[in-house]
């Protein structure tokens, strides 16, 4: 009664976990990972740099009429004044500030991008389409035409996909590589070092503001770069992809990893997205089978809110990890016994 | 008023008669969506508020719903209110549109800033507790005491029947300060024993408030909706200012409940000790005071008055994520008046509220929330304890 098409729950557990909204948040999460992980911010605003990037490359085709390159400085340079805007205000007071700013901005810009009046810099609701064709130009690997797409064991991709995931994964991976660096450099312990003790550090003459202010332009960067990969695969930045939930999702994938390690983000994205994505096939294909009327009429559960059974696990995931187990998987627990600040 | 189009998703269209009457009739019960056609207006006649001019009616068997559009008469004085002149009379119906919302927000920012003061944490959560009292009362409107369980169901009211929307709310409190209570007894007070730090429980409190958003829609769906009572009602005239008589007795119920919560908290011992506690937690706890008890207690009046003002708010429209939509003004509301004072929260909500609604005068009424974050920004930047908040190192 109760067969399963295991192969389809397999496929997209596989193929998510390596997939690009995978590569996304993995992205994202290391920037965050350079905020929360080692310097100790608490940046509940990181889709706002997401929709910065992103925003960056679509207004630089459709408004500015520069094409699509310069849309990728442009992100960056938006990114840089976010941080600066939210930071210099903020980064002076208790950590709890710094939250309160971000959440309140990612949602502001939100409702800023998707301002009427906004129509001809940002598209407004409907938000910018089609502005990364020279991105997929370059594909000169896998077939374009007809967007074929390619199998392999359990992976399925389509070609643009396969491009997109090529350039996205090594940006994951040279971005690591730059984190490791970074950190285990002299400028990277002194993070580590306002995390753990901010007035010790101080004590020591260094200017903790500073090296904060420049851990968060930094991390919203490189959540910057998260965005513009992320409208670069949907060729389009709409303002509601970048609802405020997007950031605890980037923080869930954070904390299972294990903040304050080089390579958790990635380990958490994938491991996450992979399980979140077979659990959703798992529960579509319970509600093919014949228990379907009993689990609509118990639990009121159908096809339309699978959705948001993913998010409660999302938000589960987080207290319950955040609970018991703040170093995630692979964290250390020492370094994460956050003091108040 | 002849001659109006009006339509019916999906079920049909109707003129109005001399009288400004109409009717469609639908299959059934469920939720329609009623437009008005603004060119078909007679001229001079404009929508009150052109973003609705199409209404979302919940329509139940075998009755007659009434939908009611609010126009307006587009004679010399309100051309002003379409433009973006300062007028006198528009000056005073925002200030007047502003201080319904910082009331409301004010029963919302009091307990996040209590909570703040007795215990650190920023509860991000606390929005969702505003949404669930619009919920609980929604549902006991509807469905009464006993609704959910069917075989109840055809008691009568109170049990069966839904209940009228005054009681509703007092049960809606009822559920806020058990929610309250529950959030600090099963989450909070464990984490505070283990000594889990103050961020650590920040982030969690993201986690619940993504968990009970969620819950939410899943139960209660992703279309707003109203409460059974006083719906639809038309605004009467003050002077030069429109309200309708339902937040016309929010308002004054709000500053009635504004003032029981001052006065409760200045001069009984419950609001001493909370005070105390908020102001020095080690120094209060040696001098006797019980602070798990105040804790629970603090968590318990936010929660209710938080779903009052939940349903206060709710007199408009009732939403799965409305909580989290005001958020923002909650925080700026509390960060204004200073975080952890129960006044300056009161203050913040006030300011906050009648600012946004009196710089829709200037900027487009999309964008006054983010005025919200501009007020936010600058009192970091220039006041960070706060207006009310003592001068103190807070970095």
């Amino acid at each position: 009664m109760l067969a399963f098409d295991w192969d389809i729950i397999l496929t997209q557990t596989f193929s998510q976990a390596f997939g690009t909204q995978a590569m996304v948040f993995a992205l994202a999460a290391i920037g965050l990972n350079i905020h929360f992980g080692y310097t100790g911010l608490l940046n509940f605003g990181q889709v706002g740099f997401m929709a910065a990037g992103a925003y960056g490359v679509g207004m630089s085709v459709f408004w500015l009429d520069w094409g699509f390159w310069p849309g990728l400085p442009l992100g960056v340079f938006y990114c840089l004044a976010l941080a600066l805007i939210l930071g210099i205000p903020t980064l002076r007071l208790r950590a709890d500030y710094l939250a309160i700013t971000t959440i309140a901005a990612s949602e502001s810009i939100r409702l800023f991008v998707r301002w009427r009046g906004n129509r001809d810099r940002t598209g407004a609701a409907e938000g910018i389409n089609d502005f990364a064709d020279p991105f997929y130009d370059l594909n000169t690997l896998f077939t374009r035409p007809g967007n074929r797409s390619y199998e392999f064991l359990f992976w399925e991709y389509r070609a643009d996909d396969l491009w997109v995931m090529l350039i996205g994964w090594t940006t994951v991976v040279v971005l690591l590589l730059f984190t490791w660096q970074l950190m285990r450099s002299p400028w990277g312990r002194v993070l580590r070092a306002i995390r753990e003790d901010e007035d010790a550090a101080r004590a020591l003459g260094k200017n903790a503001y500073s090296y904060k202010l420049q851990a968060l332009a930094i991390g919203g960067v490189i959540g910057g770069i998260a965005g513009m990969l992320q409208a670069i695969d949907k060729q389009s930045v709409q303002p509601d992809t970048f609802n405020p939930i997007i950031t605890f999702m980037i923080w869930t994938v954070l904390i299972v990893g294990g903040a304050g390690r080089v390579w958790s983000p990635v380990a958490g994205a994938m491991f996450f997205w992979g399980v979140i994505s077979g659990l959703k096939a798992f529960m579509r294909e319970l509600l093919d089978t014949n228990a379907e009327d009993e689990l609509e009429r118990f639990l009121n559960l159908s096809v339309i809110n699978i959705d948001q059974v993913q998010f409660m696990i999302f938000g589960l995931t987080l207290m319950l990890f955040m609970r018991y187990r703040p170093q995630g998987f692979f964290g250390s627990r020492e370094e994460m016994a956050l003091d108040d600040r | 008023m002849e001659g109006v189009l009006l339509t019916v998703d999906g079920e049909g269209e109707s003129t109005t008669d001399a009288d400004g009457n109409w009717s469609v009739p639908v299959s059934g019960p469920g939720t329609y969506t009623v437009t008005l056609d603004a060119e078909t207006l007679p001229e001079g006649v404009s929508l009150a508020d052109a973003d609705r001019a199409s209404l979302e009616v919940l329509v139940e068997a075998g009755q007659a719903k009434t939908t009611l559009f609010a126009l307006s008469s587009g004679a010399g004085g309100d051309d002003a209110d379409d433009g973006s002149g300062i007028t006198g009379r528009r000056v005073a119906q925002l200030t007047v549109e502003g201080l319904k919302q910082g009331l409301y927000l004010a029963m919302a920012a009091i307990g996040l800033s209590l909570i703040f003061g007795t215990t650190g944490l920023v509860n991000f959560a606390h929005a969702e507790l505003v949404t669930w009292g619009q919920l609980m009362t929604f549902f006991f409107n509807y469905y009464g005491l006993a609704g959910l369980i069917g075989f109840l169901a055809p008691l009568p009211g109170p049990f069966g029947d839904g209940v009228n929307l005054i009681f509703a709310a007092l049960l809606g409190m009822v559920m806020g300060g058990l929610m309250g209570y529950a959030l600090d007894r099963g989450i909070f007070r464990g984490m505070r024993r283990s000594g889990v730090s103050l961020i650590a429980q920040m982030v969690i409190t993201i986690g619940l408030s993504i968990v009970m958003r969620y819950v939410f829609l899943y139960f209660f769906g992703g279309n707003p909706r109203f409460f059974r009572d006083f719906a639809g009602q038309q605004a009467i005239s003050i002077g030069p200012v429109e309200i309708t008589p339902k937040d016309l007795v929010a308002m004054i119920i709000s500053i009635i409940v504004l003032i029981i919560v001052g006065g409760l908290l200045q001069f009984t011992r419950m609001g001493k000790a909370m005070r105390a506690v908020a102001d020095n937690r080690d120094l209060a706890e040696s001098s006797g005071i019980d602070v798990q008890r105040v804790i629970s207690i603090v968590w318990i009046s936010g929660g209710a008055l938080a779903a009052l003002g939940g349903v206060f708010f709710g007199l408009d429209q009732i939403k799965w994520d409305f909580g989290f939509r005001i958020l923002l003004l909650i925080f700026a509301s509390v960060t204004l008046g200073g975080l952890g004072t129960a006044y300056g929260a009161l203050v913040g909500a006030l300011v906050v509220g009648v600012v946004i609604n009196l710089s829709t005068i200037f900027i487009d009424v999309e964008l006054k929330n983010m005025v919200a974050l501009l007020v936010l920004v600058l009192i970091l930047l220039f006041r960070p304890q706060g207006i009310l908040g003592r001068a103190e190192r807070v970095g």
